[in-house]
């Protein structure tokens, strides 16, 4: 019973992280301009990968010899030690995720992108879609 | 259940690619090849469960750690010209940053 309901967790973790990761792609392939495409790009970043991180997490489970020997706490696989590393994964990604978009869009910034425009270079070249009416 | 989401990984995964040969500016390329960094940590992930070998974790961390420094760094250099340049001197009178 508690197998099933963790294996069907396991399943909608995987799915809805895989979906999450294509669907900001696709966003990063429809928005018009720098800072919303990496809006869309912190999508994979964060949510996709923490559901399947999350998931293989759960299928990986725990195994932990809390009441003695014989009676050991165990969820899923019972792989203690892929668990951590998965934890530690996670963490890391949450942490660096945020901080490398924002020195990514703060040199953007800097070297003068704004909003609705592609380039500040070439303006003639894509003014048409850079309208924002 | 490892295969379907190892799919829609993959179909990020060249959706990333072509917006890293699109991209009109070096900022969409770099903001690509990022996200591109955090598919493959999440494909050995996968992958490592989906061929029954869940060791392969180690890799996904060194590539993690990897990904990160890789994107500051060239975030760094886009925005200063210089690795090397020290902001704690320079900051005050020629910062482009208003």
């Amino acid at each position: 019973m508690i197998d099933s309901l963790l294996h069907a967790l396991v399943w909608i973790l995987l799915v809805g992280g895989a979906a999450f990761c294509v669907i900001g792609a696709v966003g990063m392939l429809r928005l018009p301009d720098f800072y919303t495409r990496t809006h869309a790009a912190t999508l994979p970043d964060t949510l996709g990968a923490g559901m399947i991180l999350l998931g293989l997490m759960l299928q990986s489970g725990l195994n932990l010899p809390l009441l003695g020997e014989g009676a050991s706490l165990r969820i899923g696989d019972g792989n203690t030690l892929v668990t951590l590393k998965l934890l530690t994964l996670l963490l890391f990604l949450l942490a660096t995720g945020p901080a490398s978009t924002h020195a990514l869009v703060k040199a953007a910034y800097a070297r003068g992108i704004r909003w609705n425009q592609a380039s500040p270079q070439d303006d003639s070249s894509d003014s048409k879609h850079a309208d924002p009416d | 259940m490892y295969a379907a989401a190892l799919l829609g990984v993959l179909v990020t995964m060249v959706i990333e690619l072509i917006l890293a040969s699109r991209g009109p500016t070096v900022f969409d390329r770099i903001l690509a090849v990022n996200t591109f960094g955090t598919m493959t940590i999440l494909l050995i992930a996968l992958c490592g469960y989906h061929f029954g070998r869940p060791d392969f974790m180690d890799l996904a961390l060194i590539y993690a750690l990897l990904n990160f420094i890789g994107s500051v760094a060239v975030a760094k250099f886009s925005r200063f010209g210089n690795l090397a340049r020290d902001h704690r001197r320079h900051a005050s009178g020629e910062d482009p940053n208003p």
